[in-house]
């Protein structure tokens, strides 16, 4: 088996082979924090140690666990290290843990957690798995804190709760609603598509 | 401490005002990729409604029952996916002995359901918001048809989309979510009708 270098992995992860823009994989829970940069930064750096440890977890235990039930194993393995960023938000962030809600145990559901553990941390090393999950996680978290910044910025005005804009500009409440989020991943992925179609055409 | 709501009005508010997919966006994954075949769009449908029903009922209990009364609430996350998945298992095999017909229309996308955030999300919810089991069963239920009504209203929308021009840069999941945007925009709309949390 040859042995991806790391920087291939870093590569891949954040940009040719996104989990967000190219496999469009969990965006689900996660759209929904978008409309306040806090609490997506704080969301996608718990899916970054989610996906990091149970990258791990999984790799030193895939001779282990016996094929039929792996799927099961690895939700419980995840689930477990959610319970654990839950108890540290509801002890250290308290505030932070209530506005999320129940979106961090949704952490468990999210498909790249699983799709990484099964893709990757199944067939590699611990070590090399767990700089997989933490890139893969990079790769989500760039595009959700561009997504975040946005709708903060259009719909109140402020970044991490900071006012930016000045006070007569009018807030744009629909930015900070439901449809907006899928308006402004949509045209990411065509900006992101275009992009990669040119540099595809100019090779 | 339940909160004071008419089932009803929770049916009509989980099925149109706050639907589960357009306005909370539980159950993304399968429904940008299922949703291009109106068909296999009906049967996940269907699918997400009865495991989402049984699934929220059965974590309501043990939730109320177990894990409150046994001071375990910390578990509750690994309780309700394993809930979930043997629920899931169960009626797999349930379904393949009593109708091989719809086992085989269904067989693909009950595995699917497993990873489907909307039942998870659904159980989370009556959690947080101390529903009772009536507005548990109305909840989840409403729930589900609403992910089915929306996963249909897109598979038909995709089904025109099919024979548009769309600028290359767009075509796949990019004009998806825009054509989710402008469904979610038009559910938006009920809100003003009735505000349930």
């Amino acid at each position: 088996m040859n042995e991806i270098s790391p920087s291939e992995i870093l590569k891949n992860n954040v940009w040719h082979n996104n989990p967000v823009f190219v496999q469009i994989l969990g965006i689900c829970s996660t759209l929904a924090v978008t409309n306040n940069l806090t609490n997506t930064f704080i969301m996608t750096v718990a899916l970054i140690f989610v996906a990091a440890l149970t990258n791990v977890t999984v790799s030193l235990l895939k001779s282990l666990i016996p094929r039929k039930v792996r799927m099961i194993v690895q939700t419980l393995i995840i689930a477990f290290y959610v319970i654990i960023v839950d108890i540290l938000l509801r002890a250290y962030m308290p505030e932070v843990s209530k506005s999320l809600g129940p979106y961090v145990g949704l952490i468990i559901t999210n498909c790249i957690i699983m799709g990484r553990a099964e893709a990757f941390a199944q067939a590699n090393g611990p070590l090399l798995s767990f700089w997989d999950g933490v890139t893969s996680g990079l790769g989500y978290m760039w595009v959700l804190m561009i997504i975040a910044s946005i709708r903060e910025l259009l719909g109140f005005g402020t970044l991490f709760g900071i006012p930016v804009l000045p006070e007569f500009f009018t807030r744009w409440t629909i930015m900070v609603m439901a449809p907006s989020a899928f308006f402004l991943l949509g045209t990411f992925l065509w900006i992101v598509k275009s992009i990669m179609l040119k540099k595809g055409a100019a090779k | 401490m339940t909160p004071d709501i008419n089932p009803f009005i929770l049916l009509f508010a989980s099925i149109f005002t706050s639907n589960i997919l357009l306005a909370n966006f539980l159950g993304m994954c399968s429904f940008i990729s299922i949703s291009k075949d109106i068909k296999s769009s009906n049967g996940l449908g269907m699918a997400v409604t009865v495991v989402l029903t049984l699934t929220a009922v059965i974590n309501w209990a043990i939730l109320n029952y177990l894990l409150i009364p046994m001071n375990l609430l910390y578990l509750r996350y690994i309780v309700f996916i394993i809930v979930i998945a043997a629920t899931v298992q169960i009626l797999e095999m349930v379904i393949d002995r009593v109708s091989p017909g719809l086992y085989m229309s269904l067989g693909i996308f009950l595995p699917l359901i497993t990873v489907n955030c909307a039942i998870l999300g659904v159980a989370l919810f009556i959690e947080i918001r101390n529903y009772n089991l009536i507005q548990t069963l109305f909840y989840s239920f409403g729930s589900g048809l609403g992910w089915w009504l929306a996963i249909m209203a897109l598979a038909a929308i995709q089904k025109k989309l099919q024979k548009s021009p769309v600028p290359a840069g767009l075509e796949g999941p990019g004009i998806t979510l825009i054509t989710i945007g402008f469904m979610a925009m038009a559910f938006v709309g009920f809100s003003g009708m009735l505000n349930v949390q």
